[in-house]
């Protein structure tokens, strides 16, 4: 399969992201995204042809919330689809918003990702994720120790500890500069250690500070064909390509590849990119928690042994650093579940575009990545550039 | 077959749901003033009720144009309920029905009392009777009722 045409990001929308939303009902939160977006791209409501819907199953104990939701999102009349992939939802609606235009179906899409946690019980529907027989008994979504105890083992406890926590303070100092992001807790790098041994333990060392949020948002973002873009006179940021990796983690414990590097490796591959860390800008990861943030980036970057940690350590992922790392705030400031992982891709768009206010990284953006993460174990990964691909990317390679 | 088993589940749903700013408004004017309220789009002309934030064909925000509506109507589709569950709002059997109240443009639903429910039907003139004791729900409005008199003459709903 290749592509007919390239597709592109023009705009994007975030509703403003709390642990609270009553002032709003799901539509009307869903709308504040919408409007934003559209405004972004400077298009109206009927330049759209397509939109797509998604978050997480359940989490609001609503089924098929798109239907009603047309009274906020502007899918009236439109064609449309609603998609839910567990936490890469938002990526998953970003991969198919550029599959519907770069195949030529669609010249403008609007790709919507919500979650409103406070209306629903996400325990309800997540522990229905696994298999009833074989699984189901073993499932806590993000919530797991092993990510800690994997670093803590590797490379011993008081320097995987500062990792962690320093990858975390890092993230709040982003957050800090991003007025949409939840949380904002003004974390001081000299209060580290702390910081941390007051925070409630969750599962071994994954505790409270190191975890994401549970937030309400929206984030919409519009997607335009190579012919839109030109006929607009818009600025894109256009998708290279993009690569969905999952495996039942219950069925095999252990030493298999893992998916966030099986994705990078295959993606890299496609795009000629050989050296993640020079070839890449910035990276916008779906990190549930500091520990998953600080020993993925190892499998996303492709790096061996302590290449990660130096990182961290030596301030390479700060906003203002030769590879920022979620100059968002990532996920463990704000994280909307199904919009969660489309906030990842609007953000590295911002990024691309040059629009992102406080938290644009100061170096130019040529190249920005943008990762997904859900249950069980999936990655999605998409790359986005400043400058039009120039071949057609084999999506099946 | 006799040795393929069965896993038996049972989930509990446990929601809430944020009525909103707009929603709130609303219930709020019902509980208080036994005044039904809806939003007018002054693109389309359409009155809402209940109450939207947007206006869903032109996307227009519609807050600022509140209206009071009659509590007077017109059934415009119901349905009998004759089967019994714990969690309903009367004994069976009831009539549920979609009412457009005079001066709106889309109906709500609510309970209608007429009788004999095989007395309902399409068109059928009603009014709102509201419940002494009044919360911020839809039941600040007890039920609706036959209104053999009324007619739908003449009435725009009163601007806010
Ligand atoms: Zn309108």
């Amino acid at each position: 399969m290749s592509k007919n045409r390239n597709a592109a990001i023009i705009g994007s929308g975030m509703s403003e992201f709390s642990s609270h939303r009553e002032d709003v009902n799901q539509p009307e939160m869903i709308h504040e995204a919408v409007i934003e977006a559209l405004r972004d791209a400077d298009i109206a409501l009927e330049d759209v042809d397509c939109l797509l819907h998604g978050n997480m199953e359940l989490f609001e104990m609503v089924h098929q919330p798109d239907m009603w939701h047309v009274l906020g999102d502007g899918a009236r009349g439109k064609s449309g689809l609603r998609l839910t992939t567990g936490g890469t939802t938002g990526i998953t609606l970003a991969c198919a918003a550029d599959n519907l235009v770069a195949s030529g179906l669609h010249d403008v899409v609007l790709a919507i990702g919500f979650e409103k946690l406070q209306e629903g019980h996400t325990t309800g529907g997540i522990t229905n994720m696994a298999d009833p027989l074989w699984g189901r008994s073993l499932q806590t979504g993000a919530l797991t120790g092993t990510g800690a105890q994997k670093v803590i083992d590797e490379f011993g406890e008081e320097r995987a500890k500062l990792a962690a926590m320093k990858y975390r303070t890092i993230m709040d100092e982003h957050a800090m500069r991003n007025e949409k992001a939840h949380r904002r807790l003004r974390l001081e790098r000299q209060y580290i250690k702390e910081t941390a041994d007051n925070s409630p333990p969750l599962v071994g060392e994954l505790r409270m500070i190191h975890m994401c949020s549970q937030s309400d948002g929206a984030c919409a973002v519009v997607f335009a064909s190579e012919e839109k873009v030109r006929a607009l006179g818009a600025n894109p940021a256009w998708i290279v390509d993009h690569e969905t990796v999952h495996r039942e983690e219950t069925m095999v414990f252990g030493s298999m590849l893992s998916t966030q590097r099986a994705a990078a490796e295959r993606l890299f591959a496609r795009a000629g990119i050989a050296n993640p860390r020079g070839d890449i800008d910035v990276f916008e990861m779906y990190d549930p928690s500091a520990w998953w943030g600080v020993d993925w980036l190892r499998d996303f970057l492709l790096l061996e042994g302590d290449e990660h940690l130096k990182m961290i350590e030596n301030d390479e992922i700060v906003l203002d650093g030769p590879f920022p790392v979620n100059p968002s705030g990532g996920v463990i400031a704000s994280n909307p579940i199904g919009a969660t992982a489309l906030v990842r891709v609007a953000e590295a768009a911002m990024q691309v575009r040059g629009t992102a206010g406080a938290h644009q990284v100061s170096k130019p953006v040529r190249r920005a990545l943008a990762s997904g993460f859900g249950g069980t174990l999936w990655t999605v990964l998409m790359l986005l550039s400043k400058e039009k691909p120039e071949r057609r990317v084999n999506t099946h390679g | 077959m006799n040795d393929a088993f069965v896993i038996e589940g049972k989930m509990a749903l446990p929601y809430q749901y944020f009525a909103g700013a707009v929603g709130s408004k609303f219930l709020v004017a019902l509980r208080d003033e036994k005044q039904i309220l809806g939003v007018r789009c002054s693109r389309c002309g359409m009155v809402f009720v209940p109450p939207r934030q947007s206006c869903e064909r032109c996307f227009s925000a519609l807050t600022e144009h509140w209206v009071r509506v009659e509590s007077t109507g017109e059934v415009t589709g119901f349905t009998v309920v004759r089967y019994a569950e714990p969690y309903q709002p009367k004994k069976p059997p009831y009539v549920l029905a979609l009412i457009k109240l005079d001066g709106a443009d889309t109906p709500i639903a609510h309970l209608l009392e007429c009788g004999d429910p095989g007395r309902a039907r399409i068109g059928m003139r009603v009014r709102a009777v509201f419940a002494g004791e009044r919360r911020a729900n839809l039941l600040a409005i007890a039920h609706f009722e036959e209104d053999p008199a009324g007619t739908q003459e003449g009435h725009s709903p009163a601007r806010l």
